[in-house]
């Protein structure tokens, strides 16, 4: 009978684990699929950034044509990102990019026609909004990835990960706070 | 980091169980008066079914009710491509699956509200006068408030306990009437019956819960409605790291608040601002916390935009120990840096200069006095008025008006020089020697300024672009 019990009590205390260790798993799971989802969603923005920016240059070219060597730097650098693989050659690429687009931006500036076209506007608003997607994207890519990493890392998600072979990711950073804030023009 | 809002939401269910209790007290005292001794569960089964009732008809129609309500109509992208762009940015930030509905009312006054028990179902409207009104970065703060209180699911949480309340408030309304008209005769009833002294206690038991309980429970309603406010905001410093945007469209749109038409008490809680208590001052029954204090939170910040930071600035604001978010945050240490302000279009910057230079002139012509303000007003006062002191009109800070007399007769009183530079364009905030915290607007461009406290005069170095 006491046998019985301790059987019992034993085969209800492998259960009881076995259902904590599923329970952590799929926490662990849902983590790492929030983290590719977000991945996706900073894909999703760098691509519409690629797709604005033909019709960008198309647009200034028409009011600042000379500016050969800057135009040609945004299409460089475009061309650069969208060709480029892996987190940190394609962060590489990105900031490159986003330094050839505010230079574009400053030149921009001593044109007052082009600043008055209402297509050009329209242009700049879809522009400030991607960048700001962008952002905001990575922001949120980079918190999942802290939650994920961190969670992998404490007891007891750490066992469960190391077993079944969760590591972490890595953050996705385009440029720090300083090269990301647009240069003033001061006369 | 997204557990921190997990404690907050652990109380508020705790005040949905209270009011739950009180619900169910409620209705089993009526039923003992009704039929004393075997009425008092029928009575918790009838309070009971009129909240079932009254949760059906709110969960099936709500949300639809009350955009027809406010007379929101709604639009697409090519409406409004700015708004819908900010939308989409915060839905992005938020790590909200699906972006919300976006409807636009034709109002004048600048507000904004969401709805939608489910973040899949959800909808925010936005005045027209808000977008008018707003730049960039106050709609993307106001956008993020609303978009944090689907993300916290404020608008499931505040359905249910405002059904809650109506229950409780229908129950108590019916029982008070059905004593005041038609109560003598029964009292004399069922004594006959021989409850004796067990029976009356029970009258006066329900009586006293009748009174109360709506109280009671429209208190703790108004308690969840606030600290929801206070949440959202944190959310939306987080989702936007741009704690000022939101400062500055909750000043902008607490002046004007008043003036919403298509209000309606059963929507004004849900506002970003109340629009029937904008002007009022703090009290027990408000929906919202003061926007003053709300924007000061906002503003002491201090360039950080985490929750943890919110939480911080929240206790220096209100000089407690007790926080708004929960104490879990603080352990986690979520704090994350702010962001630098969107630059406005160059050409709209420039306008606005070259107005202020006319002024100023016609202002110097004039022999006005000008007194700047921390919150970055510069308040305009003719050189014969009588009063001594002026109140901001944007903060309400209360300014002493200098005379020019008074400035020269006591040369011993000379007060200490101080000297403050600036970093750079952004709010800043910095201690005056007497210990008094002074907060500093990037609109501020005075030379100098007086510390409210001790009086003495700050020389402000490097302010303004323009010099």
């Amino acid at each position: 009978m006491a046998l019985l019990i301790a059987l019992a009590v034993g085969l209800g205390m492998i259960v009881l684990l076995a259902l904590w260790f599923f329970a952590i798993y799929n926490g662990l799971v849902r983590l790492r699929q929030e983290v590719k989802n977000s991945w996706a969603q900073i894909d999703v923005q760098l691509k519409r950034r690629h797709d604005l920016i033909p019709n960008l240059v198309e647009t200034v070219k028409g009011y600042a044509g000379h500016e050969k060597t800057t135009l040609e730097e945004v299409v460089k650098a475009r061309a650069a990102a969208v060709s480029a693989q892996g987190v940190d050659a394609r962060g590489a690429a990105e900031r490159g990019l986003s330094g050839a687009l505010g230079r574009l931006m400053l030149i921009v500036e001593q044109y007052p026609d082009l600043k008055a076209n209402q297509n050009f506007l329209a242009l700049q608003e879809e522009l400030t909004s991607t960048e700001n997607k962008i952002g905001f994207s990575r922001q949120y890519y980079n918190d999942s990835v802290m939650q994920y990493n961190t969670r992998i890392q404490v007891v007891p998600a750490n066992v469960v990960a190391g077993m079944c072979q969760f590591r972490s990711e890595t953050f996705f950073e385009i440029e720090d706070q300083a090269e990301r804030a647009v240069p003033q023009v001061k006369f | 980091m997204w557990e921190a809002i997990r404690s907050n939401r652990r109380r508020s269910w705790w005040l949905i169980a209270i009011m739950g209790v009180l619900l169910v007290c409620l209705g089993t005292a009526i039923g003992l008066v009704v039929a004393y001794p075997h009425g008092g569960l029928p009575g918790a089964g009838i309070a009971l079914l009129v909240w079932l009732v009254l949760w059906l008809i709110a969960v099936s129609q709500g949300e639809n009710i009350l955009l027809s309500l406010a007379k929101a109509r709604r639009i697409e992208r090519a409406d409004a491509p700015q708004l819908w762009n900010v939308v989409e940015e915060m839905t992005i930030a938020s790590g909200l699956k699906s972006m919300p509905k976006v409807y636009i009312i034709d109002d004048n006054a600048p507000n904004a509200f969401a709805v939608g028990r489910r973040p899949e179902r959800a909808a925010l409207a936005v005045t027209a006068g808000l977008l008018k009104r707003l730049n960039r970065d106050e709609l993307q703060g106001v956008i993020a408030h609303e978009i944090g209180h689907i993300h916290n699911l404020d608008v499931r949480f505040m359905t249910i306990a405002s059904v809650m309340v109506g229950s409780i408030v229908l129950i108590a309304d019916g029982f008070l009437r059905a004593l005041w008209y038609g109560g003598g005769g029964r009292r004399s009833r069922s004594s006959s019956r021989g409850g004796g002294y067990a029976q009356l206690i029970i009258l006066g038991v329900a009586v006293l819960l009748a009174i109360l309980a709506p109280l009671c429970a429209q208190l703790l309603y108004f308690a969840c409605s606030r600290r929801r406010e206070y949440l959202a905001d944190a959310s939306a410093a987080r989702f936007t790291r741009y704690p000022p945007g939101l400062a500055a469209a909750l000043e902008k749109i607490s002046r004007r608040a008043g003036q919403t038409k298509s209000t309606n008490r059963a929507v004004a809680p849900l506002y970003v601002v109340n629009p029937l208590q904008a002007k009022a001052k703090f009290n027990l029954f408000s929906t919202h916390p003061p926007t003053e204090q709300r924007v000061r939170i906002l503003r002491s910040m201090g360039g950080r935009a985490g929750y943890a930071d919110y939480e911080a600035a929240y206790r220096e604001v209100h000089g407690g120990k007790r926080g708004c978010i929960g104490a879990a945050t603080l352990e986690s240490g979520d704090s994350v840096a702010a962001r630098a302000a969107t630059p406005e279009p160059a050409a709209k910057q420039q306008a606005v200069e070259r107005a202020r230079e006319v002024t100023d002139l016609l202002d110097r012509i004039a022999n006005l006095i000008l007194i700047p303000c921390l919150c970055g007003v510069r308040i305009k006062v003719p050189p014969n008025l009588k009063r001594d002191t002026v109140a901001c009109p944007r903060c309400g800070r209360a300014h002493a008006v200098p005379r020019v007399e008074a400035a020269t007769a006591k040369p011993g009183q000379a007060p200490r020089a101080m000297r403050y530079a600036r970093k750079g364009g952004g709010w800043e905030s910095f201690k005056c020697s007497c210990g008094h915290g002074i907060q500093l607007s990037p609109a501020f461009s005075a030379p100098y300024l007086d510390c409210p406290k001790c009086r003495c005069r700050i020389e402000i170095v490097g302010s303004g672009s323009s010099s």
